[in-house]
Order: C-alpha cells, then structure tokens, then sequence
C-alpha cells in the first residue's frame, strides 16, 4: 500500500521534522541567511513573495534555478520551491537542483486546468494546499507528503486560512462519528479516496501532517492557526513585507514553539513595528483568488 | 519514572508515543523548572540551528547541561547534533554533553535521505534496527569514554557515553520501541 512503503515514509519523515517550527519565504540569500539566523526550520525560495506576484499580474512560474541554488548554499537548513500546478517538468527540474520540498502551489499561474502533478513519481516530498478534507485526501492520494491550508496568499489577512483549517479539522470529526456503512457515501460527496477516509475514522487526522499557510503577519495569527490544529506555520509575504523582519521572524518562531503560552505570546507581540499592511478579501475580484486554483 | 522530552519543535510527539508504549510518563519541557520531576531527557529530531536558538530563548541551556550531569539524555538526528562536544564545518552553539564530532547532513540533501538495516549490538547480542535517516548527521570520531553501539555500512549511528545516548537516525519513526527501551533501562541503571 502507498502509504506504508518506505519511499513515502521518508518523505513524510522530513514534513515530522518540521513540526512546531515556522517556513519561511525568501527571495535572496540575505533574506535566507536572516530567515536561518531567526530559528527558520526551512526556507521557500522564491523569485518574488506572494504580495508582490498579486501586485504584478502576469503568469508566476517557478524560480530561476540559479536563484534558489543561491539560496540553497546559503543555508543549512531544508529548501522549498515552488512549481504550477500540474506542472510535472517544473517539478522535474526541482528535484535535478536537489530541492528538499516542492510545493506544488496555488500562489503560481497553474499549468494543467485537469490535474495535479502524480507526486508518487518523484523522490522529493510535495507539499499542496487544500480548501478542505476532500481536497487534502485527493492531493494525499496523489503522493504529497504534507497539507497545507491555502488560506489567501500575499494578503497579510488570516481569515481564509481559518476557514480552510476549520473545515478540515471540523470534516475529520465527522468522518469519526459515521458509521462504516456511510463512509463509501462520504467518498463520493467528497471526492477522496475511501481507504484514507476508512484511515481516518480509526486515527482521527488525516495520514500526513498538516500545516498552515495563507495570510499569517503576526504572532497572534501563528498562535491562532496552532490552536486550531496546524502543526507549523508557512509564513510567506508577512516577514519580509513587515517593517522588521528580523525581529517579526523571530517573534513568530518564539510563538510557535509556546503557543499556548499567552504570556510569551505577549511578549512575542510587542514593539514589531508595522506588520504588512494586508488586503480586505472581499476586495478582491472572484477571479485573483488564489485559493480557487486547483481541484 | 517520568521522561522529559524537549518539546521545543521537532518530532517530540513520536518520542511520547514510543515512551507512552513503554508505559513511562511524559513530561514535555519547554521551561527550566519542568525538568525537576524528570529522570532522564530526549532531544527530539528537528532542526539543530533552530533547537539550540529556541533552548537558548526559553533559558534552557544551562538547567539541561546540570540535568545532565545526574540524569541520562537521549538525543536523535538533531538531539545528537545539539549534544555534540564539535562540529565539523559549521558553527553552532551545542549542549557538548557527549565528546563526539559530528557532519551535519552529511549524506546530502533531502533525495538522499533513507531507510535501511542499522546493526546493533547489546549486551553482547548482535541485532537489526530499521534506520530511518533524514538529512541525516555523520558521527566523524569519538572520544574515548564513547562506545560504538550501532553501525550502518561503516558509519557509527547509535553511540553512547556514561550519561548520553544518540543515534543518527531516528527509532521513534518507527513502531520498535527497543532503542527507547534501552534509554529506559539506562536510566533504571543509572538511579
């Protein structure tokens, strides 16, 4: 079975690893470098952040190999990027340049209106997003190796991750109290496999880790997203667009790791200047959400 | 008996699991004075550049260094590197509880991470362990208070010291509970 052979548990071995940390998104070497120095347990290398591909338009492909192999000397630490959905040779050329993760993301122009990239080919772990459980189990049967929520990229507003967090975790309460009997009902409407929602039903979380991502810029929101069942936290435009990067990312980090801990929380929080300045969701048109790329 | 188990960030959870099975309570450290009610340590898997900024931010340090000197401390893939006296080619802030030099990611990157046979040999008796290495560390020399305990290929994976026992790869991502087991028993021996 998949999910039991050794070439997938190595790959949701490293997604353990990254449990209780904070990944963030950088577009150069110093960025990496102060990303590292803040206690990063990875970095998405990335041409431009997400706030900046939604102000620019135009097609957003994967990065210039060079640059994320800039990156990738800069730091000790695990190296993400990003490739279209569906778009395999993307992915392909990741894995040449011995990328460590590949997200498979919404945040760029997808390549393939049909399909996901087939995950099981590849040696390196895939993260995907997902709006909700029926989504995650589909990218999970596909091969990845991590879920992420979408939430709403490069708008420094919680709100969509929220929802798609919610919707997950509330989906997988559900699927613990149907009877067997309801569970090939429950495939069909959510469009997932029923061995993983059989999977489900017996350990109470979907089989790979699942984090958030899409909209967090403070440490509140970090505190949030773990409270609400994300195991570590994707932080994209928040840091470098914020007033102090170093000092934010270093804020958010502290919070994950003591997120329940309102008083170190608190003071995570203090005197970080102007987060980024985020984006009202409902201003923006139906057609530039990120989150309804993919399927 | 009760086992601390740094719960900075990492895979801390794993480790509660496998000590869960073993029946052993679980303290999770996140604060110097947790450690008081514990009577040994494990240093998860993770990131080591993160873990040592994180004990150094929660004012871990120190307590964990004197922890040590009384109570045994087990260490996996990150929790080796963190308990390491040196490090090769690069500069981190480690705990120096066992006198060991070690390679970070010293097979490659993420691709060449693996699963295969570790040999290990207890009280006399030769035995397999599934490895599970993941940008896994390299142990490069040993002191000689240090003893070879497991080996993969020619490489020494699982070592340990009078207080301190690591591995490179990581027991707790798997369902044997025998290398925790030890962990256990070394510190039934050492009270």
């Amino acid at each position: 079975m998949l999910h039991n052979g050794s070439e997938f548990r190595k790959k949701v071995a490293l997604a353990e690893m990254l449990k209780g940390g904070v990944i963030m998104d950088v577009t150069d070497a110093d960025q990496a470098k102060i990303a590292e120095d803040s206690g990063a347990v990875s970095v998405m290398a990335l041409e431009r952040i997400p706030a900046d591909i939604r102000r620019d338009g135009g097609v957003a492909r994967m990065s210039d190999p060079l640059l994320i192999k800039e990156i990738q000397n800069a730091v000790s630490i695990p190296v993400m990027a990003k490739c279209r959905i569906g778009h395999f040779a993307e992915a392909q050329i990741l894995e040449a340049i011995g990328i460590d993760f590949i997200d498979e993301s919404e945040v760029l122009t997808p390549a393939d209106e049909s399909y996901h990239i087939d995950k099981t080919k590849f040696s390196v772990p895939f993260v995907c997003g997902c709006l909700n459980l029926g989504e995650a189990l589909r990218r999970i049967a596909e091969g990845a190796a991590l879920i992420r929520t979408k939430g709403e990229a490069g708008t420094g507003n919680i709100i969509e991750a929220v929802r798609h967090m919610r919707a997950v975790q509330s989906e997988i309460k559900r699927v613990q109290i149907l009877g067997d009997e309801e569970l090939v009902s429950l495939s069909k409407n959510l469009g997932a496999p029923v061995s993983l929602i059989r999977e489900i039903k017996e350990t109470g979380k979907i089989p790979v880790p699942n984090f958030a991502a899409g909209g967090v810029a403070t440490p509140a929101d970090a505190s949030l997203m773990m409270q609400l069942g994300a195991e570590t936290i994707f932080v994209g435009s928040g840091i470098f667009k914020s007033d102090d990067p170093e000092k934010r990312a270093k804020a958010i980090v502290h919070t994950v790791t003591h997120y329940m801990d309102f008083i170190e929380v608190a003071k995570a929080s203090e005197g970080l200047g102007e987060p980024m300045k985020g984006i009202e969701i409902e201003t923006i048109p139906d057609e530039q959400r990120l989150q309804e790329r993919g399927w | 008996m009760k086992i601390g188990i740094l719960a900075l960030q990492g895979d801390f959870e794993l480790h509660g699991r496998m000590l869960s099975t073993l029946s052993v309570d679980v303290a999770y450290i996140r604060k110097p004075d947790q450690l008081n009610s514990c009577n040994g340590l494990i240093i998860p898997g993770g990131e080591s550049t993160t873990l040592t900024k994180l004990m150094r931010g929660a004012g871990l340090f120190d307590p964990i260094v004197s922890f040590a000197k009384n109570n045994p401390v087990f260490g996996t893939c990150a929790g080796l590197i963190v308990l390491a006296t040196d490090l090769v080619n690069y500069n981190l802030d480690t705990l120096g509880l066992i006198d060991l030099s070690v390679e970070r990611n010293a097979y490659g990157r993420q691709i060449d991470s693996f699963i295969d046979s570790v040999e290990f040999c207890i009280d006399g008796k030769t035995d397999f362990f599934e490895g599970v290495f993941i940008r896994a560390p390299k142990i490069v020399t040993i002191g000689e208070n240090v003893k070879v305990l497991g080996t993969h290929d020619d490489n020494m994976v699982l070592v340990e010291s009078e207080q301190v026992f690591v591995a490179t790869f990581h027991p707790e991502l798997t369902d044997d509970v025998r290398i925790h087991q030890y962990f256990v028993d070394k510190i039934r021996k050492s009270r």
